[in-house]
């Protein structure tokens, strides 16, 4: 059997099955992911040794995420939210570590390893927070915001906790470990190799400074030249590949210096979050990143080693608790100083009560260094795996019991109202060009799409924001947001891809209105019967534009060429309405003779019902201004 | 204005003997469906032949309605006598000229603090009105006589400090043509024109009439 595609079905598997039941009965696709881990590990003893190694693979899943997370991230977000990154998150690992390490001290254990594992248990679980947040609609909530804070400290804190851990060794045991590990290495996983082992200090300061910079400036000014020339070649795939290079190169780059690799993703997502391909890179990496990320829960979930468990399951539980509810306490208190509403300090305190993924690395590199004894180490990770499992239980609590109270409590403003909602529009052309404008000059909010780097390149030196991508593709149209559009513009002039945009969206989003442009009648009506709420036909106004000209050039009155021009818009679109349900029948105009007779006669009509006299044909279209007949004075006169 | 100031300080004192310049006559022009007229369109023509004459067709600037407040304002200056020539619509004028009042009479400019741009000058319509003269009055089926259904106008121009004149009117419009009465009215239009024009209306003896065309002779001086 090969063991690989065995593995890979057993994974798959487990989560088809258990993700949607999970979500079914609103567990979140988490607590899904973390059961069906447990189903294929512990518990049917399907896959076992090689989880860790997967696992290995998996966490690159929390660097995607972060990536994205970045591309959501304007810099200037990003330094809005310093004095919570740094006071939120700085106090939350500084607190939580101090008070388990009393603790620690309390029941007769070594100071450093007491600080020790306070470090481990002050992280939260990125992924598991994050991801559940998303799944919520929670992440733009102050409450999600305070969280990200924190969770963004953690990461960074991971550098100078790496460098803190070996100095911690009690005496005893360092003895024992410490010859094999000069490194401060990332992760004892990944750490094989590193380009600033034994560098003095300052000297790691400035390669890290360096590599830093190199990410930002490299994001900044050598990536979108770079995919506006992959662009171009319009493969696909390719595209896919550039960015997953991107992303990986990154990691690499800043595992070489030590450095969190989901921290580098991330700085290059921000970098990226202005760029015209910010959607093209979401839509192109999400899957990986859900995949991955589901992997990553599921080991999470079959690493858990029932056999410590079951010896030591008083121990453990216990330990969870207390930990989780020292962290809570915690996150509680700064809540409160930091003034979060009441729903959002209990958002913020539930979410990261547990301990994270970095948990297990952390311990991993202790043992390495001596300071954790390795049986401690084992209780210690099912704590940390415990934690993470019970988190959607709490994020359950907080829907279900303080979310409602507080709701029907306070009735707080929304925040961030957008009067008129987004637009998105696909394809800036001359057409979409037009709508962009007046739509923009209006102050409505959109969202332009379009397939061509170089039309997107030229647009933004004239500073008109748009993103690279081809809106005919679902994930795309879902990255730019059409789920919380209100309107859905479609402006590309190939006819054949328009019609299947307007199917898709019309299929999956009923709500978003949807206006397009037809190329002709035959396109209109293709159009209409794929679900547009209205269509335009794209050079009908110019025409009657330039006719209006023309009659005045003549000259003929402006105000009765106005009337005339009036009168053949309100023809012309009775005859289009009236023609449909013909065309409808047989859409093969060549071969549809009713519908032929029926445009002969719309043609013909034309003239009556330009030039008639209401009072003698009683036609529509010279309604106004008609003299009375001659002798309505003598009948007038008579009535008085 | 200042350099009206003489003018809206006297306006019923007739003008004799003294020299002033030319008075400049903008006449706003509206018949929405011109090519149906027979009255307004003999009429227009002729304005057009008087020198001295400024001549807009409101409908044809303004087809779709969309009216430039700035260039109608600069009109507004530039001339001494304003005109409305138009069919009788409703007792009213046609649509456009309401929309064009709504609009070019702002405050500031037409009224109100500072709107003095206006002030001292000669406002009147020239209108054809479908119905026959005697129905214009309290035993007729239209119960007001013209002047009392120009109201609306004439208070207009009073709160913009012009001076209002009766209407030049022309009655049973329907069955002017075919009772021969066109040309003599044309003739008596560009007569008055000529006559504002070159200050040899009696303002005063024409400011209190019911139209203006009762009896030319009583207020034209000829030259």
């Amino acid at each position: 059997m090969d063991g690989m595609l065995f593995h890979a079905f057993i994974y798959l598997a487990a989560a088809v099955l258990a993700v949607p039941i999970a979500n079914r009965l609103g567990l979140g696709s988490v607590l899904g992911y973390l059961i069906a881990g447990i189903l294929i590990g512990p518990t049917l003893g399907l896959v076992g040794a090689e989880t860790e190694e997967v696992q290995q693979v998996a966490e690159f899943g929390v660097v995607m995420m972060l990536f994205l997370i970045g591309l959501e991230l304007e810099p200037k977000l990003l330094w809005e939210m310093r004095a919570r990154i740094l006071g939120l998150g700085g106090l939350q690992v500084m607190m939580t570590a101090v008070l388990i390490a009393a603790a620690a001290l309390l029941l007769g254990y070594h100071g450093g390893l007491g600080l020790a594992v306070g470090l481990i248990f002050a992280m939260s679980s990125t992924a598991i927070v994050l991801q559940t947040l998303g799944e919520k609609g929670l992440t733009r909530t102050d409450g999600g915001q305070a969280s990200f804070a924190v969770l963004l400290f953690q990461d960074l804190s991971l550098i100078p906790v790496l460098a803190l851990i070996p100095l911690l060794a009690a005496p005893g045991l360092s003895g024992l470990w410490a010859a094999g590990s000069g490194e401060p290495g990332a992760g004892a996983a990944h750490g094989a190799m590193s380009l600033v082992a034994g560098l003095p200090g300052w000297g790691y300061a400035l390669v890290v400074l360096g590599a830093v910079a190199l990410v930002v400036l490299a994001g900044h000014y050598l990536s979108r030249p770079l995919f506006r020339y992959i662009a171009e070649s319009r493969l696909r795939e390719v595209f896919t590949a550039s960015a997953l290079l991107l992303i990986i190169g990154i990691a690499l780059l800043m595992t070489l210096v030590d450095l969190s690799p989901a921290l580098g993703t991330f700085l290059a997502g921000v970098v990226l979050a202005n760029s015209e391909f910010r959607h093209e890179l979401q839509s192109d990496i999400e899957p990986f990143k859900g995949l991955l990320l589901g992997l990553f829960f599921i080991t999470v979930g079959a690493g858990i080693d029932f056999g410590v468990l079951s010896a030591h399951l008083a121990t453990v539980i216990v330990l969870t608790l207390s930990v989780m509810s020292l962290k809570m306490a915690v996150l509680l208190g700064l809540a409160r100083l930091f003034r979060l509403q009441p729903g959002d300090q209990w958002l913020f305190a539930l979410g990261l009560a547990q301990a994270g993924e970095f948990g297990f690395v952390l311990l991993a590199f202790s043992v390495q260094n001596g300071v954790i004894p390795a049986d401690l180490a084992r209780i210690l990770s099912l704590v940390v795996a415990l934690s993470m499992l019970l988190t959607p239980a709490l994020f359950i609590a907080y829907d279900r019991l303080i979310a409602p109270a507080l709701r029907t409590g306070s009735a707080s403003a929304p925040d961030d109202i957008d009067e008129w909602g987004t637009v998105v529009i696909a394809g800036i052309g001359r057409f979409g060009q037009i709508v962009n404008r007046l739509l923009l000059a209006s102050g409505v909010r959109t969202v332009v799409l379009d397939n061509r780097a170089d039309q997107i390149d030229l647009l933004r030196k004239v500073g008109i924001k748009g993103y690279y991508g081809d809106a005919a593709r679902p994930d795309l149209l879902h990255a730019a947001g059409i789920s919380q559009a209100r309107l859905f513009v479609v402006a590309i002039d190939d006819q054949d891809r328009a019609v299947k945009m307007v199917e898709h969206v019309r299929r999956t989003y009923p709500t978003v209105k949807i206006l397009a442009r037809a190329f002709d009648v035959r396109h209109l009506y293709l159009l209409q019967q794929a679900g547009a709420d209205l269509v335009v036909r794209e050079v009908f106004d110019s025409s009657l534009t330039l006719s209006i000209a023309a009659l005045k050039a003549l000259g003929m009155h402006p105000f009765k060429v106005e009337r005339m021009a009036r009168a053949f818009r309100r023809h012309e679109a009775e005859g289009l309405t009236s023609m449909y349900d013909l065309w409808d029948e047989n859409p093969d105009i060549a071969r549809n003779l009713v519908l032929q007779a029926r445009i002969r006669e719309h043609v013909g009509s034309l003239q009556d019902a330009l030039n008639s006299d209401r009072l003698q044909l009683h036609d529509r279209s010279e309604r106004g201004w008609t003299p009375p007949p001659r002798g309505i004075n003598r009948e007038l006169d008579g009535d008085a | 204005m200042p350099s009206h100031a003489p003018l809206a300080a006297s306006p019923g004192r007739v003008e004799v003997g003294v020299i002033t310049a030319r008075r400049r006559i903008l006449c706003l022009f509206a018949h929405p469906s011109i090519d149906r007229s027979e009255a307004n369109r003999p009429l227009f023509d002729a304005t057009a032949r008087v020198a001295g004459v400024t001549l807009v067709d409101l409908y044809a600037e303004y087809p779709t309605g969309e009216i430039d407040v700035d260039r109608e304002q600069a009109r507004l200056r530039g001339h001494d006598v304003i005109c409305f020539m138009h069919p009788l619509y409703w007792y009213s004028t046609p649509s456009i000229f309401k929309e064009w009042q709504d609009l070019v009479l702002e405050h500031g400019f037409a009224y109100g603090i500072g709107g003095t741009a206006l002030h001292g000058k000669l406002f009147f319509n020239a209108l054809t009105a479908g119905g026959p003269e005697q129905a214009y009055c309290a035993a007729g089926y239209n119960h007001f006589t013209i002047r009392e259904l120009l109201c609306p106008l004439e208070q207009t121009a009073r709160l913009c400090g012009m001076v209002f004149l009766p209407p030049f009117a022309l009655f049973g419009a329907r069955t002017a043509v075919d009772e021969g009465r066109i040309g003599a009215h044309v003739t008596d239009w560009v007569r008055v024109l000529e006559a504002l024009r070159d200050h040899r209306l009696d303002l005063a003896a024409a400011v209190p009439l019911t139209k203006l065309n009762a009896d030319l002779d009583a207020i034209i001086r000829e030259p």
